[in-house]
């Protein structure tokens, strides 16, 4: 057999071959790519609703094209389509309506919205009730069935299943911000365990209202910074006060490097390892020693049988809160020692905003995307470092560099923490 | 890769329902010469019956006030059977266990706090806010709990079961209502099997107490609000479902680590087979045959005990009931107990309830008397060897699934 099928463990190689993605910075890679190494932010003031009364007023929200009011899951459906058509396209595999693998879905849990809410509660047959007790009766006797398809929690994930014809059950999944991450984990599980010889790992998240901004701001965990919307995301510097929502989605296509090589599909990268290491310290905040943090890295580096001077670049969380920033350079410093010292790190929110469910896999395309190029995207808005991240995060402008090997690190609220090692070539 | 594939037991099991907490509760109700006697509230999401959760003292699984404040009933109620299922499988307080278990849930979302959408729709609604959106941006501001979204949080059930019990290793939360308990269990078999872990915590939770839950269910005309009785009964009608409260964790591991630290299975999982399709007319059917005949050579013939999970939405009901009655094309005889007759639909934990209950059936070496008299459920007699679970969404999504009788001592048998 030849060496590069089976990797150090002996598991099929899971290899990349399709890319889509759609951010607030454009439609597709090139305008994504371009945008990146441009160094410019997607971030605006928000205009989708009016934002007197709220604290953060900015985000990096995409338009809403649909007719009437403004409805999340079609908006993420339609993101998820865009990046999920280039990502296959580029791959050549399978035909219309036939994906031929499983499918992941990385999304963010469902939710009725205000404006469908009052939808329902201002039509007329609850007569003089009021509270939920109106909607019931309304809705019994309305009909909402597009509601009632659209704001289950499966239901992104089954109308892109409809639209991709994947095999078997499509998997909707949550590990809040670690979630595009754990969307690729489970295909490159799925493949190494041989269930399928491809995986449609798709995130997207295009949800941003009142309600959701209203719920992270309770949080403190949004950048009020709304003078300067496209400065306020700046991961790692001394005066980064939050993350800045955004919207967007990202696919990756994964199959086995056997069944890609039979197939003759061009190789866009290799993922070569994957870590993970759930937290017990805090809903929202890691153990203070960065200890599951630390493991999770540990751990992805050894499933892709590599040492600390491998990674040729770090793709950071890097949301730019306080708390996450401070968190990953100590964790960093602790799992990669000395090799972090020569090793380049950039935040992509920094200039296209925390994408939440959808960030793991947007920034695990970018990372393809940097090997690619040889080209590293800055971290922007990093006039000031914050004197206690003693790490190289590629200020402000892009900087040329060999990258054969990447690690992507997503870490989300509830524990979750999920490191991905992506590679050029198979070891 | 090793090519040998791990069997997977059923190590340890937590239950709570409507009939219920524990397994021996849930037994007494179920053991055969017994008659389970469904617990029904009919005025708590009128005109829709549900099936409500029974009372159950956080305290025991949760003991830190701190915890309990940070979730709301739905995550109390997974957390708590969570911590039922580690316990029982020996695995709770155990850091070296709970360091290598693996999570897999199957969640939908927490409660919303229903008074404040309450006063706000009753105030949008009047109109005469000079700025409705403003309004709305300042009422959540400041009624909105910083908790509360915590505890909205589907992947929080997994946080706090990893901060309450202290499970470590990997953890993630599927969505996807009643294909979100069977997508957990079939992927934490596949791992298990492969070796990707050899130890999960897997199930989920949910809550039919919800007006917010009642509305979604009801934008599709989905729900039951007439007479009380069989799933079957309602063979003939438009059909519709009642919704039941259940937590229904399993802990699965592969039989060479359950017997390295002598655990002794309930049963086995054999197989866990899913699909979906647009559900035009007949395709659920289709769909099934297809998922039957990738497990139709580990069916034995003859009698078969079938846990069907079907929820009482038409025209599914009847396409499933057409499908299990098929299985006599294969020398099958199905010997169906409708599980939302008794329990309701208790959507992400369905599944993780129906294969609970097959665990049972087989430990116990006894399987249930019908839960009705439609005649659609025949008696069985003898010793369940394998247990059938059919489990459809009742908007998406079908599966199979077969229990089995592992060739060792086990559990519960007293």
């Amino acid at each position: 057999m030849s060496q590069s099928i089976n990797d150090h463990m002996g598991r099929p190689v899971v290899v990349v071959t399709g890319i889509g993605i759609v951010t607030s910075l454009g439609e597709g890679k090139e305008d994504n790519w371009k945008a990146l190494i441009a160094g410019q932010s997607g971030i605006s003031k928000i205009s989708r609703f009016p934002t007197e009364g709220l604290r953060t007023q900015i985000a990096g929200t995409i338009p809403w094209q649909g007719d009437g009011m403004f409805f999340p899951p079609a908006h993420s459906i339609s993101l998820a389509k865009k990046s999920a058509v280039e990502a296959i396209e580029q791959a050549g595999i399978g035909s219309r309506g036939s994906f031929p693998g499983s499918m992941f879905v990385a999304v963010y849990p469902a939710e009725t919205n205000w404006g469908q809410r009052m939808d329902v509660y201002n039509r007329a047959d609850g007569g003089d009730s009021e509270g939920y007790e109106r909607i019931l009766k309304n809705v019994n006797k309305g009909d909402f069935r597009e509601y009632y398809r659209m704001y289950q929690f499966g239901s992104i994930a089954e109308h892109l299943a409809a639209e991709f014809g994947p095999r078997g059950l499509p998997i909707s999944l949550t590990t809040a911000c670690a979630s595009g991450a754990t969307s690729i984990q489970l295909g490159v599980e799925a493949i190494r365990r041989g269930d399928t010889e491809a995986a449609l790992c798709i995130g997207t998240d295009a949800e941003i209202c009142e309600e959701i901004v209203v719920r992270f701001t309770l949080l403190s965990a949004l950048s009020t910074q709304n003078d300067d919307p496209q400065g306020a995301s700046k991961p790692f510097s001394r005066t980064r006060d939050g993350f800045v929502m955004a919207e967007g989605s990202a696919t990756l296509v994964l199959e086995s490097h056997e069944s890609a090589k039979a197939r003759g599909a061009k190789i866009l990268g290799v993922v070569r390892g994957t870590g993970e290491r759930a937290d017990t310290f805090h809903r929202t905040r890691s153990k203070p020693d960065g200890s599951a943090i630390i493991d999770t890295i540990t751990r992805s580096m050894a499933d892709a049988g590599m040492a600390p001077e491998e990674i040729d670049y770090i793709n950071a969380h890097g949301t730019s809160t306080p708390e996450n920033d401070k968190m990953e350079f100590l964790a960093l410093s602790a799992a990669l020692g000395d090799a972090l010292d020569g090793t380049p790190i950039s935040s992509n929110k920094s200039m296209i905003g925390h994408t939440l469910s959808a960030a793991g896999t947007i920034e695990a395309a970018i990372s393809l995307l940097t090997i690619e190029a040889g080209v590293i995207p800055p971290t922007i808005n990093c006039h000031e470092q914050d004197p206690n991240i003693l790490m190289d995060v590629v200020p402000n402008v892009k900087r040329e560099h060999v990258v054969n090997s990447v690690m992507s690190n997503s870490f989300g609220f509830g524990g979750q923490n999920v490191c991905l090692i992506f590679s050029s070539e198979p070891a | 890769m090793s090519t040998e594939q791990s069997e997977v037991w059923v190590t340890g099991i937590g239950l709570v329902s409507s009939l219920g907490e524990g397994l021996d509760a849930h037994w007494q109700q179920l053991a055969p010469g017994n008659t389970p006697t469904p617990s029904i509230d009919t005025d708590n999401q009128a005109p829709f019956p549900v099936h409500p959760i029974v009372d159950f003292d956080i305290s025991t699984q949760i003991p830190k006030r701190s915890d309990q404040r940070q979730m709301g009933k739905w995550q109390h109620l997974g957390t708590y059977a969570a911590g039922l299922a580690l316990d029982d499988a020996g695995v709770s307080h155990n850091p070296d266990l709970l360091a290598q278990t693996n999570m897999i849930v199957a969640a939908g979302g927490g409660e919303r706090d229903l008074e404040v959408d309450s006063a706000i729709m009753a105030t949008l609604a009047q109109g005469d806010q000079e700025d409705p959106g403003t309004y709305l941006n300042n009422t959540l501001m400041s009624e909105l709990r910083p908790t509360l979204f915590l505890a909205q949080l589907s992947n929080l059930m997994a946080g706090n079961i990893s901060i309450v019990h202290g499970v470590t290793d990997s953890s993630r939360t599927f969505m996807g209502e009643e294909m979100a308990g069977v997508s957990a269990i079939e992927t934490a078999v596949g791992q298990i099997r492969h070796g990707q872990g050899e130890l999960f915590l897997v199930g989920g939770a949910y809550i039919a107490e919800r007006a917010d839950m009642t509305m979604l269910w009801e934008f599709g005309h989905a729900l039951w609000s007439g007479q009380q009785g069989s799933v079957w009964d309602r063979r003939d009608t438009d059909g519709g479902m009642v919704m039941g409260s259940a937590g229904a964790f399993l802990v699965l591991e592969s039989k060479e680590h359950a017997e390295a630290r002598g655990a002794q299975p309930y049963a086995r999982i054999n197989s866990v087979v899913a699909g979906r399709c647009n559900r035009q007319a007949g395709e659920a059917q289709e769909v099934a045959e297809d998922l039957l005949e990738q497990i139709a050579d580990r069916i034995p013939s003859g009698p078969l005990p079938v846990l069907s999970g079907c929820c009482g939405v038409q025209p599914q009901l009847n396409e499933e009931l057409e499908f299990l009655k098929g299985l006599s094309a294969r020398e099958i005889d199905p010997v169906l107990r409708g599980v939302t007759t008794v329990l309701g639909n208790t959507l992400e934990a369905q599944f993780p309830v129906n294969v609970i209950l097959a665990s049972l059936a087989i430990s116990k070496g006894a399987f249930f008397d019908p839960f009705d008299d439609t005649g659609v459920e025949q008696e069985f007699s003898g010793q369940p060897e394998q247990v059938l679970i059919s489990n459809w969404g009742h908007w998406r999504g079908e599966s199979l699934a077969l229990v089995d009788k592992p060739d060792v001592p086990l559990r519960g048998q007293d």
